[in-house]
């Protein structure tokens, strides 16, 4: 029988958004479980945001389906929306407001009444306290983003939403930021989060997702992608220098460094290095030392998207 | 802390959080939002009250001032809620903040009368002190306040919604402004607030009947003074059918989120 008790926290199915007739989304499935930190990462206008803003209601959904817990939300708006917390990528605030005034009205608006334990560990815990009886023109960029962050969790949702929540933000807010959102992860609220920074998006989530020009183009466990997707070198300094290379290395995209005294080799995915070890010993090369490095998710990402620089993660 | 622990849901909280938030938001601004109004009203009526109402006559058996102080005091209702609601959701809108809104349980009938109350709030405000004040003047027979009050609540609703309206389909603060000072204006200028229609020559006489404020008007007044141009039943049924009209418009836009969602 059917429960929404049994649902995953999210579940996306052939998402479709398109903008003037350019399609944003293309066909888009996907499943966030309950407790998993999220990662939805993409160059610009991948359609990362677009998906975000469907999941939230503020874009309308041209076809498929979005359930939150086992809600469509659509159609259970009103249910799927007290379960929903957003982090919008662009900064949202009421100059009318303090910070405590908006605090106590964002509650009201999902429909849940103040709790001033709930809304002082906020406070607290993102150093909002010195600032509450400012209007929200006065505040700096640093503290809009965390007060955009305790606005998405006034209600205690169960999934938060966080779009590029520490673009401009400085390094020490940024893992400030990132350490309260684990902890509220381990308290059981799933995450999803889409940011600039790969390296977080590696660090902090179980699982990511790529798109690309509106499509989904991986999803794995994070450390999966990056051991399946990544390469690996290996890097081995020889007693006897090298005037030539070897026969048999091609596969491996061979360098010769250092005089011949340093042999450079790429190890393709999904193979192991020790059948790459046993192989340059078969050749008979005396082995000084070796040296393994293998690249992480902004490889990955610029491997999967074709992006180059610094353009990408948004 | 978050995660699975809700708490309980009030279905109603999100429409009084709103209601609330948006009187808090032209009291924080009172002095533009109730204040101006107030002066300015209490100058039309010094005007035509205290220097040319004792010297004009243009209805039999009442002074002037007693028969322009029914349209001010109806035309600061009509501004005062058209502006209340048009500018709320339009700074809304222009500044990104009606997002908030977009992603909380308010439902789109909430939505509607949270803005529509607050601006009525607003509206019915300015027009209780710009009745007060007008005492001064002149003194009003009130031969049918509960009809005078229910045609104010009535002209205060029909331009909340047409504020609603107006902040959707606006594109910038000039488009806004053009709909008070090229439309509302003009028609209440020419809807009967200073003289009665039944003075104009026929054919501009005619005309005014096309001009849907002057039913407002006239019947507020024929409420107040107990003379109109028009019968209660017109007055009333062109501005309950104007009013109906005009919410069902803003409810299917905000239904659809038209220029709200994208």
């Amino acid at each position: 029988m059917y429960s929404p008790r049994m649902e995953s926290a999210l579940t996306i199915e052939n998402l479709q958004k398109a903008f003037g007739g350019v399609a944003a989304v293309k066909e888009v499935s996907f499943a966030i479980e309950r407790g998993e930190i999220f990662g939805l990462l993409g160059p610009n206008g991948a359609g990362k945001s677009t998906t975000i803003n469907m999941i939230a209601g503020v874009a309308r959904i041209d076809a498929g389906q979005i359930r939150a817990f086992g809600y469509d939300v659509q159609r259970d708006y009103r249910m799927t929306r007290q379960m929903l917390g957003v982090v919008h990528q662009e900064i949202v605030i009421d100059n009318f407001f303090t910070i405590d005034q908006a605090l106590k009205l964002h509650a009201g608006y999902y429909g849940v009444k103040d709790d001033p334990a709930w809304r002082n560990l906020l406070i607290d815990r993102l150093g909002l306290r010195p600032h509450l009886g400012k209007v929200m023109l006065k505040l700096s960029g640093g503290l809009k983003r965390r007060f955009m962050i305790a606005k998405a969790l006034i209600h205690r949702p169960r999934l938060l939403i966080l779009d590029e929540p520490t673009a401009g933000v400085d390094v020490e807010l940024r893992h400030g930021l990132w350490e309260f959102v684990r902890e509220i992860n381990r308290e059981g609220t799933t995450i999803l989060l889409t940011t600039h920074y790969l390296e977080e998006a590696e660090e902090m989530c179980d699982r990511i997702a790529i798109m690309n020009h509106g499509e989904l183009i991986a999803m794995e466990e994070t450390h999966e992608l990056v051991r399946r997707l990544s390469n690996r070198q290996l890097r081995f300094w020889l007693e006897v220098p090298l005037k030539e290379m070897p026969v048999g290395l091609e596969g491996y995209r061979p360098k010769l460094k250092e005089d011949g005294r340093e042999l450079e080799l790429n190890l393709p995915a999904g193979e192991s290095a020790g059948v790459l070890l046993n192989r340059v010993c078969e050749l008979g090369l005396k082995i000084r030392d070796i040296e393994t490095d293998q690249s992480g998710l902004e490889e990955v990402f610029i491997q999967l998207t074709g992006m180059k620089g610094n353009n990408h993660g948004r | 802390m978050a995660g699975e622990s809700q708490r309980q849901y009030h279905p109603w909280l999100p429409f009084v959080t709103l209601l609330r938030k948006e009187i808090l938001r032209f009291w924080r601004v009172s002095s533009q939002t109730l204040l101006t109004p107030i002066i300015t009203a209490s100058l039309y009526l010094f005007v035509f009250g205290a220097t040319l109402g004792e010297r004009l006559s243009v209805l039999e058996g009442f002074s002037y001032a007693q028969f322009v102080i029914p349209g001010l005091i109806l035309m600061g209702v009509i501004n005062n809620s058209f502006a209340n609601c048009s500018s709320s959701l339009f700074m809304s809108r222009y500044l990104g903040g009606i997002v908030d809104l977009l992603v909380t349980p308010v439902s789109p009938p909430q939505f509607i009368m949270a803005y529509t109350l607050a601006a009525m709030l607003r509206g019915t405000l300015v027009g209780t002190v710009v009745c007060g004040i007008s005492t001064l003047f002149a003194s009003m027979p009130w031969e049918a306040p509960l009809l005078a009050i229910l045609m104010a609540l009535l002209a205060s609703f029909l331009f909340a919604q047409f504020g609603l309206i107006a902040a959707i389909f606006a594109h910038n603060f000039d488009t806004l402004s053009m709909y008070s000072n090229f439309l509302i204006l003009p028609l209440i200028y020419l809807g009967g607030v200073f003289y009665p229609i039944s003075i104009l020559p026929e054919t501009w006489e005619r005309l005014s009947y096309l001009n849907p404020l002057f039913y407002l008007i006239d019947g507020f007044r024929h409420a107040i003074l107990g003379v109109g141009d028009t019968s209660y039943l017109m007055a009333f049924g062109v501005s309950g059918a104007m009013a109906l009209g005009l919410f069902g418009w803003a409810a299917w836009l905000i239904g659809k989120g038209y220029r709200l969602r994208t």
